[in-house]
């Protein structure tokens, strides 16, 4: 089975290169990038929600970090436009993961349902900043960032092959918790923390990495964004849509598995796209985007995954449960009821 | 009294500085009642159903876009407003409650804080298609006219909207302490099963105080809609500080967001006249420095650790 | 010089005396039982001992040295298991899983190696087989029957080996077959030189199974010795029938 799966990523990773060859207009590659910067950012966050089960409605608040980072990073060392800025996006990972520790420390004290309430401050409060202190951020007039010299029909790119690395990173960070001691503590402290606690897991420690690693790679996707869209204003990086998107991509993908958080991307934000260009974006989006969290989290709260494996599993015990063709019949020639395996 | 952080002409008047910080306390209180009114509903909505409800701050908002329509098109004041948006929004709080709420039952409080985020960003949504993203703000003759306290000119809203705040905690306080559903909201507050054990229907106690959470949001919206300009995007603000009050007050405690939302708004106020700059993040560092010395809050229970 | 040994503990939950003088002895090597009618106090006794609540006053003392503000992981890290009453497994995770979260490994660096490593995982199976769940290794927990579950539950707590395991009612709501067959388990265990304390209500189970009882009552003790000592102590008797 696992063979199967390595194959079929690896055709994914195939058809994703290759992508531009298929349709390399501008709109769709565009449409592309945005895909894959949701998919990264609900990757990151899947570290911390799925895993840990400590959910954060307002990790974006480091997508925010990340654009203003790389903006003001290229605006005090004049870095240009091109391929530079690419290769600064590890340092970028890195310095929101470095201003996430503290906050982290603050947030992990509290009590779960504490906790989430406090990431909705977060989100705020990182917008407050960046508006308020504008001697940095520019403020509410916005920051400019590098313009790249390429021009054509294959300007963007580079974007979409410097996001689609970023994603593949992620997803092999998030791959590599997941077969690790460290996923493994993490999905112990979703079912019950205190009993982790028993056990000798250090728990405010693996939450902590947990935090921060989401922050590392949201933050790179905020910084790609930045690029992409070369000026940024305070209420567009800490965007309460990108927010929700987020985990809404890693709930309906399904919120705790490694590939659902880039499903929920990947069916999600061409629709997003769609929509916007369809209707503009007067607040139609919103709605739908909290109508659909709220049909999600009532109705699926597993995500479509963890759903269809459970699916699969019922279609399997209801395969075996019937008997081997060998067995003796039964004098007359009626179907014996057969109870319905109780294996869910 | 040496130092150099204030301008000439209030060191050389020492009474104006007085009166600039007694000036701000006045508005800093006037204004908490405000605040004070908002939280109780979240915190008594905590303390009956162990849920939080994230939309209370769009709520807000709602009511304070239906004052605001009310007056604009059928020239309604806005404290007369109320007769009608009260129970208009009570009816939506308990529609709330009914389709969203209610459905949830295995670990109530996370679930509840997904799917009232979720109904916020559809009440904020709908605000932005009805209203638009620009800025607006109710106006009455109370709003442009102001008294003087010590130094500082407050417009008489701050006065009328912290006389309301006071009768309807008083009346909040009557009802939960003098009539018999009051008490059954009590008793549920303290005791689920029990409360339940003994007759009392908790679902409808419930519902009803879920209503009663919205219809403070309503009286809430007003009065915040007449101080400040606000448009769809304010919810996120107002929820981030009711938020944050009754963490500091603790959460399902009532004079605790009581004394939190005073506290809170008095500091806020009195810094904004001293240091402007650090206006909006002293709210929140206060928040940050009172968790990390004492999680629970200030009248906050301890979580005892689960056996 | 006993093992762990308990001096006048007092514990009050707001009002409710809990614990009002409880002392315990427990000798190494040895399976010592507690038992007492209902609200004398022995779960509040384990969660003292384990750091899951603070005492009022009184000493806990473990191999000579004072156990002072414990929390559950230093307690946990001295050599202590303990199970719960209301069992407690991670059920979203299968069996042998369950097992591999107990494992222990030193440091942050560890933990980022993969966690089915050969050798904890032989010592998951060789710990599932010891309670018979081998065959469940790869089932979740949390569509174990409550038996299986009480079992893995303690399995888990063996990974460490610890010295001491404090059984919090294991034999409870659990049918007869199952209970001599964690009896069973708990004699091999103890042969091995593991010391136990077991707080049960199964009388039976008490008097079979401990060398020495000790008996709780309003969160006092007041008697303590052989089970047929205390089985004929007329204070027990009472304190039984009486209220």
């Amino acid at each position: 089975m696992t063979a199967l799966r390595y194959a079929g990523a690896l055709l994914l990773l195939v058809i994703a290169v290759a992508l531009p060859v298929f349709d390399g207009a501008p709109l769709a590659i565009t449409i592309a990038f945005y895909t894959l910067i949701f998919a990264i950012m609900a990757t990151g966050w899947n570290i911390l929600g799925g895993y840990s089960g400590y959910i954060s409605l307002g990790h974006a608040a480091f997508f925010g970090v990340g654009a203003y980072t790389l903006g003001l990073l290229a605006q005090h060392y004049t870095i240009p436009g091109g391929y530079e800025p690419f290769f600064l996006l590890p340092v970028v990972g890195i310095i929101t993961a470095i201003i996430a520790v503290p906050i982290g420390i603050i947030t992990l004290r509290t009590r779960r349902h504490v906790f989430v309430v406090l990431t909705i401050a977060m989100l705020f409060i990182g917008q407050l900043l960046a508006t308020n202190l504008s001697t940095f951020t520019g403020g509410s007039s916005g920051l400019a960032l590098p313009v790249p010299p390429w021009m054509g029909a294959s300007f963007n790119y580079p974007y979409y092959y410097a996001a689609l690395t970023v994603l593949v990173g992620a997803l092999l960070v998030s791959w590599w918790i997941r077969q690790s001691k460290f996923g493994l503590a993490l999905l112990a402290i979703r079912d019950d923390e205190d009993r982790a606690l028993g056990l000798g897991i250090n728990t405010g420690l693996y939450k902590l990495a947990a935090f921060v690693l989401a922050a590392l790679f949201i933050g790179m996707a905020g910084a790609l964004w930045a690029y992409f869209v070369t000026y940024i204003y305070p209420q567009f990086a800490f965007d309460p849509l990108f927010d929700i998107a987020m985990v809404l991509m890693s709930f309906a993908g399904g919120v705790g598995t490694l590939a659902g958080p880039v499903l929920g991307a990947v069916l999600i934000e061409p629709a997003q796209q769609y929509l916007t260009l369809t209707y503009g974006n007067n607040g139609w989006s919103l709605v739908l985007y909290g109508a659909l969290f709220l049909v999600i989290i009532l109705l699926l709260p597993q995500g479509i995954i963890p759903g269809l494996r459970t699916l699969w599993e019922r279609y399997e015990t209801r395969r075996r449960a019937e008997p081997p063709v060998t067995e003796a019949r039964t004098p007359v020639d009626r179907p014996v009821p057969r109870r319905e395996s109780a294996n869910q | 009294m040496g130092g150099g952080t204030l301008p000439s002409w209030q060191r050389a008047n020492g009474e104006a500085l007085v009166d600039l910080l007694f000036g701000g306390i006045v508005t800093g209180i006037l204004v908490g009642g405000v605040y004070a009114l908002m939280a109780s509903g979240l915190t008594l909505v905590f303390g009956v159903m162990d849920i939080i409800n994230v939309a209370q701050g769009a709520l807000v908002i709602l009511g304070a876009y239906l004052s605001y329509a009310l007056q604009q098109h059928l020239h309604i004041d806005p404290f007369l407003s109320l007769v009608i948006t009260i129970p208009a929004m009570f009816l939506i709080g308990i529609a709330i409650e009914f389709v969203a709420v209610r459905r949830i039952r295995a670990n109530r409080t996370m679930l509840s804080i997904l799917v009232t985020f979720a109904v916020a960003l559809i009440i904020e949504g709908v605000l932005t298609m009805l209203f638009s993203p620009n800025l607006v703000e109710i106006h009455a003759w109370y709003v442009d006219k102001s008294f003087l306290v010590g130094s500082v000119y407050v417009p008489y809203i701050y006065l009328f909207g912290f006389l309301l705040s006071i009768v309807l905690l008083f009346a909040l306080y009557v009802y939960l302490y003098r009539t018999k559903f009051g008490r059954a909201i009590r008793a549920t507050v303290q005791n689920r099963t029990a409360a339940e054990l003994i007759g009392i229907n908790v679902n409808r106690v419930d519902t009803v105080t879920f209503g009663i959470g919205v219809s403070l949001a309503a009286t809430g919206g007003m009065v915040y809609g007449a101080l400040n300009t606000f448009n769809p995007n304010s919810a996120y603000d107002l929820i981030s500080r009711l938020l944050a009050i009754i963490i500091l007050g603790g959460m399902g405690s009532l004079s605790g967001a009581l004394v939190a939302a005073l506290a809170m708004m008095v500091i806020e106020n009195v810094t904004s006249l001293y240091a402007p700059v650090w206006e909006a993040v002293v709210f929140y560092l206060i928040l940050a420095i009172v968790l990390l010395i004492r999680p629970q809050g200030i009248f906050g229970r301890v979580a005892t650790r689960r056996q | 010089m006993s093992l762990l040994e308990v001096e006048d503990l007092r514990k009050s939950f707001s009002g409710i005396q809990a614990l009002t003088g409880c002392s315990i002895e427990l000798q190494d090597k040895e399976i010592g039982g507690i038992i007492g009618p209902n609200g004398s106090g022995k779960t509040t006794l384990f969660n003292v001992i384990t750091g899951y609540e603070r005492p009022d006053s009184g000493r806990i003392t473990f191999r000579d040295r004072l156990l002072a503000n414990p929390s559950p992981s230093s307690v946990f890290s001295q050599g202590i298991g303990r199970t719960f009453q209301l069992t407690r497994i991670f059920p979203r995770l299968t069996v042998v899983q369950n097992m591999h979260v107990a494992a222990q490994r030193k440091g942050f660096g560890a933990a980022l190696w993969p966690w089915n490593s050969a050798k904890e995982r032989a010592r998951a199976l060789e710990l599932l087989e010891f309670v018979g769940l081998e065959r469940l290794k790869d089932d979740l927990a949390g569509s174990l029957s409550y038996g299986q579950k009480k079992l893995l539950e303690f399995a888990t707590i063996l990974v460490a080996d610890p010295d001491v395991i404090l059984l919090d009612e294991p034999a409870g709501g659990v049918n007869p077959t199952m209970i001599s067959y964690m009896a069973d388990r708990i004699r091999e265990l103890n042969k091995a030189g593991k010391t136990f304390l077991i707080v049960e209500h199964n009388m039976g189970f008490v008097m079979d199974l401990c060398h020495r009882v000790t008996v709780l009552h309003r969160g006092s003790t007041i008697a303590a010795g052989e089970p047929d000592e205390v089985r004929n102590n007329p204070q027990v008797l009472e304190a039984y029938l009486g209220d």
